[in-house]
């Protein structure tokens, strides 16, 4: 099936017109591949980090076409080609993929770091000095684009095991993720309030490990795999009534580690259950039932949803965080044009794919302005940093915000929190 | 083979480096279009962006005796915009500007590489309304509607492309300019040149304005789904609703294998037990609106129908449009490889088609979806099967030849609204008879002398 349903939701044929930067010329070429029409060239290569992976294709594909799980594979088949060696490439994947992102500690680590750099003035100080103008542009541009470091991870937030706030209905893990932990510990924070607030147990581990998503979505397969070994270790589906996430670039991958661990006859019956337990935050809660904030004190806000690409179109969860933000009192909800168009931020796109990735955050800027909203409320770190810096940029006053956050300082307001 | 470095030269200084693709993996993404089982790598890929490029490409052609073959984003079903080997392929997506909205005269310049939801959303935008709606309106472009003559879900009320151009500028063959076709809704000045060209399936000419034809938005509408448990009952509810005069702007049915894979896909809830589904939608005056409505309704629970399920707003009416748009492609759920036709009949001959591609679906040991435009005749039987399976494959292609045969002794065509392409070729010749296809032949060489549009595609 090659109709092109799926160009018109694709954002790099949108901004190019060429058809191989279309999910329907990507799999062509991919084709090519498996039926030895073509190599793994370069371009081939260059052409699947061009791809952001936001999924809007599989959306708008009738026939039900796998595009996360070819894309995935296409990229594993570069990665394994060599094509896109070179030293300075290697170096940086071997730092972040193979170890930074492999183990908490080194994380936390490097985060602490940056911690000191920003808050011992030596990040302003260096701004300052200039000496900044001396970095070839890219990294002058990167480091613009450095996030505040929090001053508390999460497991300084939020305790091993918090009771539900009275009956206890569920038991339920967090997952604390790994960029969300260093930058928005306090969403963690806002989550297990929420969640506890709703009659729910939540355990959370301080020492929690990377989901894997980054490894499996830059072709590092095995890492991955390792990786969801480790968390279903430390999270035993059977133990949980769910496995909580509110980050969707996560969720959409912690929902198929069954498929990743297709061939581990020791895993893969329990990566099915933990397939089944795995929840974003949002669906949880409106599955659960939720029970909407009382309080009335807080200000009148006007707010827009912007759909992280891996909400709505890796899990399909679309009215479930508009149905949060609707019960939130004195909250208006004013629809976002292109709501579910990707922002740019798509993982570590922005860092490779600056010139794209930029666009589309104008894009996104643009229409979020339209709405005159003063708030813009998305369910991922990645989306929360991308809106985050691009306001900054453009000196716009924007409040970026998770949902749940929105949701926990209602409650907080109503006093029972 | 290598395609030819002066003329690629000479490609690049008519439209610029950048609009030139000759890379393996551009030319592999440009080696097929929406036609299941054909694919066949092009010389090079060339993107016009004005008239005077397309003009100067086509000089280059003729002079050289290259083959071109027009593109838009691909969507076609009869292999019309698929490459001839070597030859050039001309991209007219990024002539994608609407370049006037005239609300005195109803009508819309455009550029081919518009897509035809463009087109009806600037019309939409203006109080005004365009038609024609094929399956693929959300990426097809105004220029392959036009040159494959689109016919799409509202055909029996408002008619098809054609109806909807009343000028278009065109670039011959040999690289002239030649308006055709005026805002005058009467004209009647020489030949009507246009016509030729509309479903000329870039044989003749590429076109590089059009002028469409726009109507006022009818002021209400009332969707509604009707459910059967057989489909004769549906086809003969559908008779007695035209008997009855009432021209529905959509009256569209699916079959059961049909039904369920559309909502496997849409999720807005079609009713699954049942064997056929009908689609209806009247638009127009509100007081008229209502009366159709009801009579449809009445007309359908006559024929025992199931159920009537009446949208109950403009948007789940939209969901309902939108999700039997996507019937062919939700179809390959199914299986890796869906052929579709579009054999059509008179009206009164459909309850007798439709029962006669279901026995050669039998006979040939097939499974089968068929859905289509019951409203004017317009079947769409998708065989679902798998290009690999060499056997299968050639099953596929006997049960066609008899459900063309049958299409032509009841009177009906080959194709309703995919074109002729590579797909129908082989069966022209016996529909249109040795006069038309004469007549045909002589009028391609007169304006394309050295052959070099689409060679090889509708007839040799």
């Amino acid at each position: 099936m090659h109709c092109g349903l799926c160009l018109p939701t694709c954002p790099t044929y949108d901004a190019t017109k060429l058809e191989r930067n279309s999910p329907r010329g990507r799999i062509a070429l991919m084709r090519a591949i498996a039926d030895d029409r073509l190599e793994p060239t370069r371009a081939f290569a260059d052409e699947m980090y061009f791809c952001l992976g936001c999924l809007a294709c599989m959306t708008a594909c009738p026939a039900g076409v796998n595009y996360a799980e070819l894309f995935e594979h296409a990229r594993a088949e570069a990665e394994a080609s060599g094509v896109l060696d070179s030293p300075k490439r290697s170096l940086l994947r071997n730092f972040t993929l193979r170890w930074l992102f492999m183990d908490l500690n080194r994380l936390q680590g490097v985060g602490l770091a940056l911690r000191l750099y920003q808050r011992l003035g030596l990040q302003s100080f260096v701004r300052r000095s200039g000496v900044l103008k001396l970095l070839p542009r890219r990294l002058r541009e990167l480091e613009a684009m450095m996030p505040s470091v929090q001053s508390h991870f999460s497991a300084d937030l939020i305790e091993p095991v918090t009771p539900a706030s009275g009956k206890r209905r569920f038991r339920v893990a967090l997952l604390t993720g790994c960029a969300q932990d260093l930058i928005f510990s306090g969403v963690n924070r806002d989550t297990v309030e929420v969640l506890a607030r709703n009659g729910c147990e939540v355990v959370t581990p301080p020492e929690q490990s990377c989901c894997g998503s980054l490894h499996a979505h830059n072709g590092e397969w095995e890492l991955a795999q390792q990786l969801a070994r480790k968390q279903i270790d430390q999270f035993p589906p059977d133990e949980y009534d769910a496995i909580v996430t509110n980050a969707a670039g996560c969720g959409s991958h912690l929902k198929h580690y069954a498929k990743l661990l297709h061939d581990d006859p020791v895993y893969h019956r329990r990566a099915e259950l933990w397939d089944a337990k795995v929840r974003d935050i949002h669906e949880w809660l409106t599955h659960i039932g939720l029970e909407p904030p009382a309080s009335n004190r807080l200000p009148v806000q006007r707010v827009t949803y912007h759909e992280a690409c891996h909400l709505c179109h890796g899990q399909k969860i679309t009215a479930q965080p508009r149905q949060i933000l609707r019960a939130i009192p004195n909250l208006k909800l004013v629809e976002l044009p292109e709501s579910t168009w990707c922002c740019g931020s798509a993982g570590i796109y922005n860092l490779i794919q600056p010139e794209m990735a930029a666009e589309l955050l104008d894009r996104k800027l643009e229409h979020i302005r339209s709405t005159g909203a003063e708030v813009v409320a998305t369910g991922n770190p990645g989306c929360l940093l991308q809106i985050i810096n691009g306001a900054k940029r453009q000196g716009m006053a924007l409040r970026v915000v998770h949902p749940i956050t929105l949701l926990a300082e209602a409650y907080r307001q109503e006093g029972s929190v | 083979m290598q395609f030819s470095t002066e003329i690629l030269e000479q490609l690049q200084l008519a439209v610029g480096r950048e609009n030139v693709l000759t890379a393996k993996e551009d030319l592999i993404s440009y080696s097929f279009d929406g036609t299941a089982a054909m694919q066949q790598m092009p010389g090079c890929v060339v993107f016009a962006r004005a008239t005077e490029e397309v003009a100067a490409i086509l000089k280059l052609a003729h002079q050289t005796r290259t083959a071109v073959v027009t593109r838009g984003s691909g969507t076609g079903l009869s292999g019309g915009s698929l490459p001839s080997p070597q030859c050039v392929v001309l991209c007219t997506v990024k002539m994608n500007r609407i370049l006037e909205l005239d609300r005195a005269n109803l009508t819309m310049w455009v550029e081919p590489g518009v897509t035809t939801l463009q087109v009806a959303d600037a019309a939409s935008a203006a109080g005004l309304f365009y038609p024609p709606d094929p399956g693929s309106m959300r990426i097809s472009t105004i220029g392959g509607n036009v040159a494959e003559n689109s016919g799409g879900l509202r055909g029996l009320k408002y008619g098809i492309t054609r109806n909807y151009v009343m000028g278009l500028e065109v670039v011959l063959p040999n690289g002239e300019i030649m308006r055709t076709g005026n805002k005058c809704v009467k004209d009647v000045a020489g030949y009507s040149l246009k016509d030729l060209f509309i479903g000329s399936e870039g044989t003749l000419g590429v076109m590089t304005k059009v002028l469409l034809r726009l109507i006022p938005k009818p002021q209400a509408k009332k969707t509604m789904v009707a459910t059967f448990a057989q489909m004769d009952h549906a086809a003969e509810a559908v008779s007695a609703i035209i008997a009855a005069q009432i021209i529905p702007c959509t009256l569209e049915f699916l079959d059961r294998m049909t039904i369920h894979c559309v909502e496997d896909y849409a999720k807005i809830g079609l009713p699954l037990d049942c064997e056929a589904l009908l689609l209806m939608e009247t638009d127009g005056h509100p007081a008229a609106v209502a009366e159709e409505a009801a009579q449809m309704e009445r007309i359908c629970r006559e024929q025992g129908c199931l159920e009537v399920r009446v949208a109950k707003d403009d948007a789940e009416a939209t969901k309902l449009a939108s999700a039997r748009r996507t019937a062919f492609s939700a179809l390959a759920r199914v299986a890796p490889t869906t052929i579709l036709e579009d054999a059509t009949v008179p009206r009164s001959e459909l309850a007798k088609m439709i029962r006669f591609v279901a026995a050669v679906a039998r006979k040939y040991q097939l499974k089968i979806g068929t859905f289509g435009h019951m409203g004017d005749g317009n079947l769409h039987p998708t065989f679902l099967t798998d290009e690999r399976n060499k056997d299968e494959m050639h099953r596929v292609e006997e049960a066609f030849k008899e459900i063309f045969d049958e299409a032509i002794r009841l009177g009906g065509t080959i194709t309703g609204e995919h074109g002729v392409g590579l797909a129908k070729k082989s069966i022209l010749p016996k529909f249109a008879g040795d006069a038309q296809m004469r007549v045909m032949r002589e009028l391609r060489r007169v304006l394309d002398p050295n052959g070099i549009l689409n060679p090889g595609k509708m007839f040799d």
